[in-house]
This record gives structure tokens, sequence and C-alpha cells, in this order.
């Protein structure tokens, strides 16, 4: 039984490797053709063999980046909401819902956010933010479709936000009651005891919570596919199509048109697996420098 | 505003404590922001419900009219579904044939067998967490340059081991979490009774963890099972007149069917996009409200 | 306040005499010993802070405290003694409002604070709290620095001037100032488990309140840092009222003006709380009237 477990878990970390070992053998060819300067080249026509991934690196990391800056305030906020003020009943009920969030496949999520997201945000927010912010560049004149790295940014917080909520309401509930008892004796208002005690004492486990939502949202391809539309080049404007490290191999895998876009391809998937492996290892980081931090207090 | 009040309390500073109880100048104001931080909170909360009804409620909307015997029985080329749904079943069956031995095992290594603290553990925790954030377009793309190229065509056996994949650190963690929650003290009863190690775990500890380890299986494979990327890169060519289901030939499946139906230009094509999607959605919401149900029992039954 | 029955065939006995008060060497000299007999209390004698009519705590369906009817007077020392599981925490904690948070908790009859219901719907139960603060069984520091601890309730309700003053004198009354006064911005967890709680007492003397509950302040230290927190309390009655609830008898002698017995009631299906005996310490301890007191002072039971 035991060599049994030992081999299933030594079967595991081969998993992991062979995974490493394949994506970089298939960008190989891209590798020793193009070597470093893929990242930073903005060009990608498979057609004259021209491949850079810049463009992609940016529609990842912005997209993103909008998913987590609107889902890490309501995700915390929804963790507060269900460990300290909810009623239980309500606890029982809004919590698998929030959680059921999360199992929505993606490809149904895209789907809605180009059905239904992306015309709502063409119609109503990116004129609304255009005509009020439109002295910033991000907020550039909107095109009509809807699908764009803003529109992914928000679609992709149907997925992002089940994660940070449901993490931090994890940890808000491991908050010890008598600190709780101990400030609230001193005549404070919840709010102060949130913001004294509870979000004090959490606060590496949501900065973790929150990165590991920031991966779910950097390695998503089919929803981004669906709705970051198909862009090319990197523009400042947050309304225009733009193309993902994953949305782009995800659309031009199945057909590739050159010797080299499989393997430029691969090179995409390698530089998404390395963004994949460091925000992983960053939020343990976070998380565990958090428990190691209690210990040594006591 | 306060002084060096040396005397008795309710000096110049401080309220006469004979006041009465109710909420006075600054704690008036005190009070309403933290009862404005419970609305904002409780808004919050409104929004996610909100989003939840909103994607399903969109997706009964459009799709229901599709539905009907027919299209839950008749193959893609007659405009129904049945063959990817039986296809999604057994790629996923494959898959789940694959990760939920070498997950079990893992979780079992992990708790019962190696230290806590082990080198060797430390180590397993650390590939599981990578596997978990791994994006799933990446084991696509792994499984196709694994299988793919090999075998020189996308199979569905292709995109089941990319869903093993996918599964694989869900239920070693779930087994693993499940394991724990067994109380020591039948592990100590076991021991004082002399049982070998590996004899106790089998007869023993298994069994109490059973259900929870079912129920963390069933939520990964539902999670997995809606996972399109993996399908798209490995198991995207299939031939849909047949229900052909040789597993390593392509192999249809819902999620590809809708990601490739809704691009079609008709209206009779989107609404049955939609209709699949309402299937796939109905299983998987089913699957996790009856996994966690299920969960919610084994725990009250192990007394926890 | 004489013998009262409390409907169940007990009675309640209930005199501590207000204008008796435990001398201490250098004390401020007390107004003249009253006769317990007497129904009135004396001119000079103290006001009450407290006045409780038969309050009784349920937790769901289950009575957790019976039907409990006292005055807690203004600057006395006063203990809640009795065995475990009899009601002590929960009496106290009801003065308060802490039990407010337990699923289930429910609380008949009337705790009037200075004349106002505590549990009215007018009532803001945070006010509450800046009036009647708490101190717990085991220290519970904030993982902040010394200073923040003791400051943060000053900082919340808007004392931000003079808070250097307001936290050293909070920490000199509650006799750790000498100890920290250099390490004020180290962590309160490093501080050691008497100064940990002599921490929780100033921070809650910071914000000046009128009465402090002390729920089983030492029962989780060594003795010489119980020594010390028993000194404290006789310093610390002349600005505030104190309700301490101890489970040792002794300490309850050495600190306490006023004692309080509660027992358990295990006459009917359910064992609830009751009190059994409330007067000066000294009549409690050398003359208890109940049976029961003589029983568990003299260590017969509990």
């Amino acid at each position: 039984m035991y060599g049994l477990c030992a081999a299933a878990g030594l079967l595991t970390v081969l998993v992991l490797g062979e995974v490493i070992y394949q994506v970089a053998k298939g960008a190989s060819p891209s590798i020793s053709e193009f070597g470093l300067s893929f990242v930073f080249h903005t060009r990608w026509a498979p057609n004259f063999n021209m491949f850079g991934a810049l463009a992609a690196i940016y529609g990842t990391i912005v997209s993103s980046f909008i998913a987590i800056a609107i889902s890490a305030p309501l995700g915390i906020a929804i963790g507060l909401y269900m460990s300290l003020m909810a009623p239980p009943r309500v606890r029982t009920v809004v919590g698998p819902l929030v959680e059921m969030l999360a199992a929505i496949p993606s490809v149904i999520v895209g789907f809605w956010g180009v059905v239904v997201l992306a015309p709502f945000i063409a119609h109503h927010v990116e004129p609304f933010l255009h005509n009020v912010f439109g002295f910033i560049p991000l907020f550039g004149p909107p095109q009509t479709t809807g699908l764009s790295i803003f529109t992914a940014g928000v679609g992709l917080t149907v997925m992002v936000l089940p994660i940070v909520a449901a993490l931090s309401r994890d940890l808000f509930l491991t908050v010890p009651q008598d600190l709780k008892d101990g400030a609230a004796a001193l005549g404070a208002t919840r709010w102060e005891i949130i913001r004294g005690v509870v979000l004090p004492t959490t606060v590496s486990g949501v900065a973790a919570a929150t990165v590991l939502g920031l991966g779910r949202a950097l390695g998503e391809a089919i929803a981004v596919t669906q709705m970051m539309g198909d862009g090319s080049g990197i523009h400042v404007n947050l309304f225009l199509p733009g193309n993902s490290l994953s949305s782009r191999i995800a659309s031009e895998f199945p057909s590739p048109e050159s010797k080299l876009h499989i393997p430029s391809l691969f090179y995409l998937a390698l530089i998404l697996l390395v963004i994949g492996l460091a925000t992983s290892l960053l939020a343990r980081m976070i998380a565990s420098r958090f428990d190691v931090e209690k210990r040594l207090a006591r | 505003m306060t002084t060096r009040s040396e005397a008795m309390p309710g000096g110049a500073s401080l309220p006469d404590p004979t006041a009465p109880l109710s909420p006075t100048g600054n704690l008036r104001r005190r009070v309403a922001i933290s009862r404005l931080v419970d609305a904002a909170a409780m808004g919050a909360a409104l929004i996610a419900v909100a989003l939840l009804v909103g994607v399903a409620f969109t997706v009964l909307k459009r799709g229901i009219s599709a539905i009907s015997v027919d299209f839950l029985t008749s193959n893609q080329a007659e405009g129904g579904i049945a063959n990817a749904l039986l296809g999604t079943i057994e790629i996923v069956a494959i898959g789940a044939l694959l990760a939920m031995p070498t997950g079990i095992l893992t979780g079992i290594y992990l708790t019962e067998f190696a230290g806590p603290r082990s080198r060797s553990a430390r180590a397993l925790k650390l590939v599981l967490d990578l596997l978990q954030g791994l994006p799933t377009i990446i084991v696509g793309v792994v499984v196709f340059g694994l299988l793919v190229v090999p075998m020189q065509r996308e199979t569905g056996f292709a995109g089941a081991v990319a869903y093993a994949i996918v599964m694989l650190p869900m239920i070693a963690r779930a087994s693993q979490e499940v394991l724990l929650l067994v109380p020591g003290s039948l592990r100590e009863a076991a021991d004082a009774l002399g049982v070998d190690r590996w004899r106790s775990v089998l007869t023993v500890i298994l069994p109490a963890a059973m259900g929870g380890i079912v129920t963390g299986a069933i939520l990964a494979i539902a999670r997995a099972a809606g996972e399109t990327a993996p399908l798209l890169i490995c198991n995207s060519i299939y031939n849909p007149t047949t229900v052909g289901l040789d597993p390593f030939q392509g192999v249809p499946s819902i999620p590809m069917y809708i990601f490739t139906t809704y691009d079609l230009p008709t209206e009779t094509a989107l609404t049955r996009a939609w209709g699949a999607a309402l299937v796939l959605l109905t299983i998987i919401l089913i699957a996790n409200v009856g996994a966690r149900v299920v969960l919610a029992r084994s725990r009250a039954k192990m007394g926890i | 306040m004489m013998d009262r029955d409390v409907g169940v065939g007990r009675s309640v006995i209930n005199d501590p005499v207000p204008g008796r008060v435990r001398i201490e060497s250098d004390a401020v000299p007390q107004p003249p010993v009253q006769e317990a007999s007497q129904a009135r209390p004396p001119a000079v004698a103290r006001e009450a802070v407290f006045d409780i009519h038969d309050m009784a705590v349920f937790y769901g369906e289950s009575q957790a405290l019976g039907w409990t009817s006292l005055r807690i007077y203004r600057h006395v020392v006063t203990a809640v003694i009795g065995p475990s599981g009899c009601g002590k925490s929960t009496f106290i904690r009801s003065l308060n409002r802490m039990n407010d948070a337990i699923p289930g908790f429910r609380l008949e009859g009337q705790v009037l604070y200075h004349g106002h219901d505590v549990y009215a719907a007018a009532t803001n139960r945070v006010e509450v709290r800046r009036r009647i603060g708490m101190v717990f069984q085991k220290p519970n520091p904030f993982p902040k620095s010394i200073f923040d601890n003791v400051a943060w309730a000053p900082r919340n309700l808007g004392m931000r001037v003079d808070l250097n003053e307001r936290v050293e004198r909070a920490l000199q009354h509650a006799a750790l100032w000498d100890e920290v006064k250099d390490r004020l911005h180290e962590s309160a967890l490093g501080l050691s488990g008497g100064q940990q709680q002599r921490l929780c007492i100033a921070r809650a003397l910071a914000i000046e309140p009128d009465v402090l509950l002390l729920d089983e302040p030492a029962s989780a230290l060594d003795p010489i840092a119980t020594a010390s927190i028993e000194e404290l309390m006789h310093t610390l009655k002349h600005r505030y009222t104190i309700v301490i609830v101890t489970h040792n008898m002794q300490q309850a002698a050495r600190v306490a003006d006023h004692t309080a017995f509660f027992s358990l009631d295990t006459t009917g299906s359910e064992r609830i709380g009751t009190l059994v005996e409330y007067a000066d310490t000294e009549t409690i301890f050398r003359r208890p009237r109940d049976t029961r007191t003589r029983d568990y002072v003299t260590g017969q039971f509990g």
C-alpha cells in the first residue's frame, strides 16, 4: 500500500515535469529561431513568419488586471458579508450561490459575455466612460461590437470573483473570537472591528487569495477568446479588441499557417506557463509568510 | 478636547455616564459609517448572486426552445447533441478513471504515510499547488505534444488525458482534506490493535472518508467536464454524423459543440448552441449541488 | 432589601451594605457601618450603578440563568463567585451586552444602568460598551504594538488630542507603565501573560469607562501576576466601579467589598444558575446566612 501511494505521488510529480518538458520542447524551434526577442516584438503575422508576443502579453496582463481591480474589492466585501455580517440563514444560501458562480463553464461565460455583456458595455458603459474620462487615453472611442480588452476584463470577473470571495470568507472566519470580543468590548462599531482587527490579521491571506484569482484570470483561454475580439498590436484604448496569450493559442492552434506557427504558439504557452507558475509561487510565498509571522508573534 | 482628568470619570471631556444610552455626536457618525459598510457588503453579495442568476437566466431563456427529445437523442448532423453528450460522458469517464486512483492514492500518501513536514510531503504539496494553477490551455498543448503528435491525430483519449491532468490536483487535495478530518482516535485505535498501517488505512480510514472523497471527486469531475480549451487543442476534429465513440479517434463533446456552433451564422444554430449550453450548465450545477449536499451529510455523520 | 422569594420556594438573601467598604490602611476614612437590617441605605451610601430586576438568560430553549435581582454600587469592587457553570460569566457578560452575538441568546427582566434600560430598543450597544468595559479571562491583546493596543479605542472615539498622555496614564493606572515605557512600539504579543492582561486592562481604561467588568482576569496567570492584578483592584475602584468574576474564593475575600454567590439550582429538570446570596464580603465569608453559601465558602463543595 505504501508503495502504491508513493508511486502515485511520484506520478504526480512526473506529470508536472512532463508539462514543463512538453511546452519547452514544443517551443524549441521557435526559441532557436527568434530567441528572447520574441518576447519583445509586437507583430504577429504567421504568413510572413513574423512572430512577436508582446501584444498578447499586453492583452493578458491588462484584461487580468481589470478583472482583479473589480474582483478584489468586491470579493473582499462579499467575504466580509458572508463571514461577519449575514444572518445564519442568509449565509447558508448565499455561500453556495457564490461558489456555484465558479462552477460555470468558461465557454458559457464567454458565450454570455459575447451575447449579453458585450452589447451592454458597448452601448452603455463604454460611451459613458468615454464621455466622462475620455481625456485619459485608456478610455478612447468605443467600437460597436463591444468585444474588447475591457469587456474581456469585466467578463473575467465572473470567474475570479467567487475565488476571492470564498477564500476571503474562509480567512475572515479564522480570526479568533476572543480578538473580536476584545475589540467589541472597547466600544467599537462593527466596521471598526473589521478595520482594526479582522483585516489587519488576514491581510497576507487576502493578498494571496487575490494573487490566486489573478492566476485564474491570466490563464483563461476560451472565455477571453470569445470576449476579446481579435485585434492585433498594442493599443492604449481599452475599448478596442485585442488578444491574449491564451486566446491566441486557442484561436490559432487548430489551423496553423506556417511551419513556425505551432512552435511559436508553444512559445506563447511557455511564457504563459512561466507566468502561471510564478503567480502560484507568489501566492504560496505570501501565504506562508503570513503563517510564519503568526508563529513568531506567539 | 481631552484634558488630564485625574478626578472622577465624567470629567469635562467625557459624556456623563448617567446620560441615556442612545448614540450622540461622534457615535452617530461612527454607527452610520458602519451601517454604510454593511450595506455595501450586502450590495456586493447581491451583485454576485445577480451575476449567477443573470448568466443562468440568459442560458435558460435562449436555450430552452432548443430542448426537445429529438435534440437530446439525435446526432449532430441531424441537429441534436446525442453524440456530443455521449462523447463528453466517455471522455470524462476515461479521464476520471485515470485521475481518481492517482489522486486518491496521492492524497493518502500525503496524510497517512508522509510526515507533514517531511521533504516529500512539502515537495508534493508544492507540485499539487502548481498543477492546480495551470491554465487548462497549457494542459491541452502539453497533451498535444505528448499524444497527438506521436499518434498523428486528435483523439478523445488525448482529451481524456488532458482532463485527467486537470482533475488530478483537485482530487488529491480533496482526498487529503477529507482524510485529515478523520479523527485521530480512529487511527490510534487501529494502531493499538497492532494492525499494519496499510491495512488500517484500507479497512478503517478509507471507508470513513469515502463519502467526502467521492464528493470531492465529483466536484473535480464536474469542473473538468466544462473545460473546452484542452479539447480545442487535442480533440477538435470529429465526425458529426456518427455516434462513433472510439476513443482513439476524434470524439464529439458538448463544450466543443457549443464553441463551434455559436459561430455558425444561422438562427437555429445559435439556439442549438444555447440549448447545449443549457444542458451542460444544468448537469454541472446539479452535480455541484448534489455533491455539496452529500458532503454536508457525510460530515455530519463523522460528527464534524 | 430583605429576603426575597424567587418563586421556586428558595430565598435569596440580598443585602449588601452600601456604606460598608473594605478598609485599607491608607484609604479615605469610611462612613460608619450600618446595621444589616436597615431597609433604606443611609444618605452617605453610594448610588447604584446597576439595578437588576428579575433578570433571566436563555440560550434557545434552555435557561442558563434564573431570575436574578440585585444592585451593584458605585466605586466598590463586587465579586461574583460560585462553582463552575453556575452562570457567573453569563451574568457579567449580560451587563454590557457581550452575549448578544451568541446565537439563541435571550434576556428577560430588566437591567438598568444609571436608570437606563441596557436592553431597550433605543439603546446603542456600542455606547453601552464604551461605558461598561470588559477584560476577559484569557489575555487577548491585538497583534499590534503596545502603544497601538492602548491607543486603538481612543482613536476610534476621536480622542486624538493628548493621545500620548492618555496612553501613558492608562498604562500607569494598570501598573504597567514602568515595564513597557521604553518599548511602546514593540509588539504586544511579546509580553508575558501577566503583562498582557494588564495591557488589556490599560486598553479598557484608556477610554475612561464608568464600569469595568473582569471575567476571571487572573485565572490564566501565575500567582505573582495574579497578585499584581489584585492590587490594581484596590486603586482602580476609587475611579471606576468594578465587577469581578472569580472562581477563587480567597481572591474574592481579598479584593471585594461586596460578594454575590451564585450556584446551580438542580431541583428542576434543568440546571439553572441562581443568585443565592449577596452581601458585603465579610458577611458572606464569616457569617453566611444560606447553607449553600456556607457549604461553598467552607469548601464543602465546588
